[in-house]
């Protein structure tokens, strides 16, 4: 097989999906918690704070989901196939919920009517919580293993893709998502709503904490061979713990009013967690749970090597280029929100 | 109804509706990247408030395009999960560059665009404006690209058999210029500035009518007219052009258009007509060889017609393709005509006395839009029954793992939230239309933010 940098082209493109995945829990991952928030909060003026905090970056953080779902068709087409079609009604709703935090996020402040502004507050606070929760189900699914026959053919039930880990996850992902958000509005904010959130933050973080554990001792107990990796070679034990430790540190962080840089680590927990995921995985990248011979790895779903290796031209251009207009974005809207006439 | 029809169904469906938007986004894109440039070269304010305004409209077309067309991208996977692995390799390649190239810069300088106004310098606003503009472009590039591979494959092998035939690219550029992809590209762009120019035209043309906001509008309403001369000029060219080479590429197709039936014999060209598949004629005003004459410089040169295909290799819906072409075909001569009458008048300056064309113009803004709708249809349906010509059937292309039952939920499920959609895009529209460009300056919040263009462009003081 041939590789570059002695790493072979399939491993090479887990790694771009992980960390365009990565990207994208970071990113419309503060979406999601910002809009979780959104009915926590009374006032008009609040809510609209709150709404603009992420109007002129969500639409840019979807981007992400948008690549990352074109590199896993380009990358791995078995599994974007297989994953996608089994999980119909899942993606389904997911899609149902991402039009209409879009448009709830377009729409409300387009009409001053109270019950024209109530039901998008609702719609936007409803579908936010639905798409952290869906993204955790799937995840969970994806961890505990899907009935991969060896066709390649996934047949599973609504209810069994609703099953109790799945729930574990999607709970826990909401969680995190609600601290992240939290942290992130309270760059953004100031004041009496500032305040509000810097509680709320921090009940959504103890929340986080009490489900991790209980998914992390679920997972040791009923679904071990996803610690095979770990009992293996233990030093890999130092990515979950970096991620521990990045939560333990958001805390002393806001308590010292250091905003920006709860964000980060917050941020970097997400990362820790994501690639604790992927080396579990590795290199399979959905696990039967009819038999393990049937596992699909890295290597039976990847495309061509000549299509990866132009798809990793792509990304060597790409990258910097999304990362500058990241950067421009960001820096243009950055400090505290301020409505002016072109605000939700 | 089987999983086949019901996916077909929402397929069509759901990318139809996606349509919508997409084109006024990319026509729109154009004509406010002339207005603010024509507000930087000359300072007149005008140009500004227009370009504002449309930004707003934009801002509309925009989003409902963002949400209906990540449900695209998915569907491929969740509906077609066959096709998908089969055209995984080349596919996926082009729905990667578009999200890497082309969404990533549009949304990028979006939040610019909509937000900055007072944020940025003009010049750094205008260099945004361009920037959404260029990746909505780009993204009609891989997005036809891939299409256009599914129509004319080109740069492939296939490796495995049967269920586990997969299509693997071995050379990226003859994927990227297969023979079809240039000619539908500029095509659908230019289908695209159409659907722009003439929604301008048409909210003008009102104002014009009701007499508010009466300069400005004469302005707007000059520029989208020339624009949209020169582009529905442009179009039977580029519309000549991907009529030759689907007769080289898709004969199939081709006689689908026209409804050409025999083997061998000259082929007519019809202005209208009805077609019955049963006795296989057309009934209708045309001119007899012209197809031939069109395609050989000779009424007589016979043309393959959908006799010499075996019944299983045709599209079965004949009537239905030969309508959406020629229906398409006759709105493109109706844009030349409506526009060449709108500069003439305009050049004669009495065009804003002409009350009757300006109604003409409020209601031609559905025309370019129906033209798109039934381009693709004739495009894909004649395309049929193969998903990817002459490879795959579409039968075969089918999720095995989903049901029917799924399917129609989702679909029912799309049609309520499009409604939905479709009526709150209406509404808003009409309300941005009522409101009207107005000039109000903003409070300068350069500095709040620090000029955040000194990063960028020159040295901090
Ligand atoms: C002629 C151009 C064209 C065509 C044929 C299509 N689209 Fe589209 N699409 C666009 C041109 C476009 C656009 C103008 O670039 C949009 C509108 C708003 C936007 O962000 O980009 C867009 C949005 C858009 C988005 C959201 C991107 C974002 O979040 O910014 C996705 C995922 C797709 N499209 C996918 C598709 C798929 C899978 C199509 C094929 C069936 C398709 N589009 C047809
Ligand atoms: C955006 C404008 C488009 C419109 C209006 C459109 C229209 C249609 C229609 C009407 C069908 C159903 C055909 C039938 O069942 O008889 C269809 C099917 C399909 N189209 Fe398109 N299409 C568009 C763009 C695209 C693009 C850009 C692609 C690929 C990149 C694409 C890929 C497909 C596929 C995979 C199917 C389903 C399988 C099939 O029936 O062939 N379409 N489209
Ligand atoms: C004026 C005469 C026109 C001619 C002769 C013409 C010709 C064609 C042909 C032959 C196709 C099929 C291409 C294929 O299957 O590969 C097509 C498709 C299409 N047409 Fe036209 N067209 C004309 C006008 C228009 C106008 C005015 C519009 C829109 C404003 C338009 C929009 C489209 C679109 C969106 C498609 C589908 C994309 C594609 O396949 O290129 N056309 N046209």
């Amino acid at each position: 097989m041939e590789t570059f940098l002695g790493i072979d082209y399939p491993t090479w493109w887990f790694i771009v999906i992980g960390g365009l995945f990565t990207g994208y829990a970071i990113l419309d991952g503060f979406d999601f918690g910002a809009g979780a928030w959104h009915l926590f909060f009374r006032k008009e003026g609040s809510r609209r704070i709150a709404l603009n905090a992420v109007g002129p970056v969500w639409d840019g953080n979807e981007v992400w989901l948008v690549i990352g779902g074109g590199a896993l068709f380009a990358g791995f087409p078995v599994v974007y196939a297989s994953l996608f079609s089994a999980l119909y009604l899942p993606f389904m709703l997911f899609l149902f919920f991402l039009i209409l935090r879009a448009i709830s996020i377009e729409f409300r402040s387009k009409e001053p009517m109270l019950w024209w502004r109530k039901s998008w507050d609702r719609t936007y606070c409803i579908s936010s919580v639905m798409l952290a929760f869906l993204l955790g189900v799937v995840l969970g699914n994806v961890l505990k293993g899907l009935p991969l026959d060896e066709e390649g053919v996934i047949h599973i039930s609504l209810l069994e893709v609703l099953n109790p880990f799945a729930l574990l996850v999607g709970a826990t992902t909401v969680a995190l998502f609600m601290m992240h958000g939290g942290i992130y509005l309270l760059m953004k904010t100031e004041g009496k709503l500032f305040d509000r959130i810097g509680q709320l933050t921090k009940r959504a973080l103890i929340g986080f904490v009490v489900l991790f554990s209980v998914v992390t001792l679920y997972t040791l107990i009923y679904i071990p061979h996803l610690s095979d990796r770990f009992k293996e070679s233990p030093v890999l034990f130092l990515v979950p713990l970096l991620g521990v430790l990045s939560i333990a540190n958001i805390p002393r962080l806001l308590s010292k009013s250091n905003y920006f840089g709860s964000f980060i680590f917050s941020a970097l927990s997400i990362a820790f967690f994501l690639i604790v995921i992927a080396l579990e995985l590795y290199p399979v990248i959905l696990w039967s749970s009819l038999s393990h011979d049937f596992n699909m790895t890295i290597y039976d779903a990847a495309s061509s090597t000549r299509t990866l290796r132009i798809m990793m031209g792509f990304v060597a251009i790409g990258a910097p280029l999304v990362a500058a207009y990241t950067f421009f974005v960001y820096r243009t809207f950055r400090g505290k929100v301020r409505l002016d006439e072109t605000s939700y | 109804m089987d999983v086949e029809i019901l996916s077909r169904i929402q397929f069509a469906f759901t990318v139809a509706f996606h349509y919508i938007y997409p084109p006024l986004s990319i026509g729109l894109g154009l004509l406010m990247v002339i207005f603010e440039g024509l507000f930087l070269k000359t300072g007149n304010k005008q140009y500004e408030t227009l370009a504002r305004f449309w930004t707003k409209i934009f801002a509309l077309t925009f989003g409902i395009g963002v949400a209906t067309g990540i449900v695209m991208e998915f569907e491929f996977g969740t509906n077609w999960a066959t096709y998908s692995r089969y055209v995984g390799d080349v596919f996926g390649s082009a729905l990667a560059a578009e999200g890497i190239f082309a969404f990533a810069l549009e949304s990028g300088f979006l939040g610019v665009l909509l937000f900055g106004w007072n944020r940025v310098k003009p010049i750094v606003h205008f260099i945004a404006t361009v920037g959404v503009f260029l990746g909505s472009l780009f993204s009609a590039v891989w997005i036809v690209v891939a299409n256009s591979w599914q129509q004319t494959p080109a740069g492939y092998h296939i490796v495995g058999e049967g269920l586990n035939a997969r299509a693997e690219i071995t050379d990226f550029w003859a994927m990227v210029f297969n023979p079809s992809s240039v000619d539908r590209l500029l095509h659908v762009w230019v289908g695209a500035f159409l659907a722009g120019a003439f929604l301008v035209l048409s909210v003008h043309a009102f104002y014009l009518l009701k007499g508010k906001h009466v300069e400005i509008s004469k302005k707007a309403f000059g520029i989208a007219l020339i624009t949209a001369m020169l582009f529905s000029i442009s179009q039977l060219f580029l519309g000549h052009d991907s009529a030759m080479g689907v007769a080289e590429n898709q004969p199939a197709k081709l006689a689908a258009l026209e409804g050409h039936f025999s083997e061998e014999g000259p082929a007519d060209m019809y202005l209208f007509g009805w077609v019955d598949k049963e006795s296989q004629t057309v009934t209708g005003l045309g001119v007899p060889g012209g197809l031939s004459f069109l395609l050989h410089g000779d009424f007589t040169e016979p043309v393959q017609g959908l006799e010499s295909f075996p019944e299983s290799d045709r599209p079965s819906q004949v009537n239905a393709i030969f309508q959406f072409y020629h229906l398409m075909v006759a709105i493109g001569m109706a844009l030349i005509a409506l526009s060449i009458l709108g500069v003439y008048y305009l050049w004669k300056g009495s065009l804003f006395q002409k009350k009757w064309l300006l109604w003409i113009f409020v209601f031609a803004v559905i025309l370019p839009q129906m033209a798109n709708q039934f381009g693709w249809f004739a495009a894909e349906m004649g395309r049929q029954p193969w998903v990817v010509y002459g490879l795959l059937r579409t039968s075969d292309a089918l999720s095995r793992a989903v049901t029917a039952g799924q399917v129609l939920t989702s679909l029912i499920m799309f049609f309520l939230i499009y409604s939905i959609l479709f009526l709150l895009f209406i509404y808003l529209l009409h309300k941005k239309i009522k409101h009207g460009p107005y000039y109000k300056p903003m409070i300068d919040e350069r500095n709040l933010q620090r000029n955040i263009s000194s990063s960028f462009l020159s040295k901090p003081k």
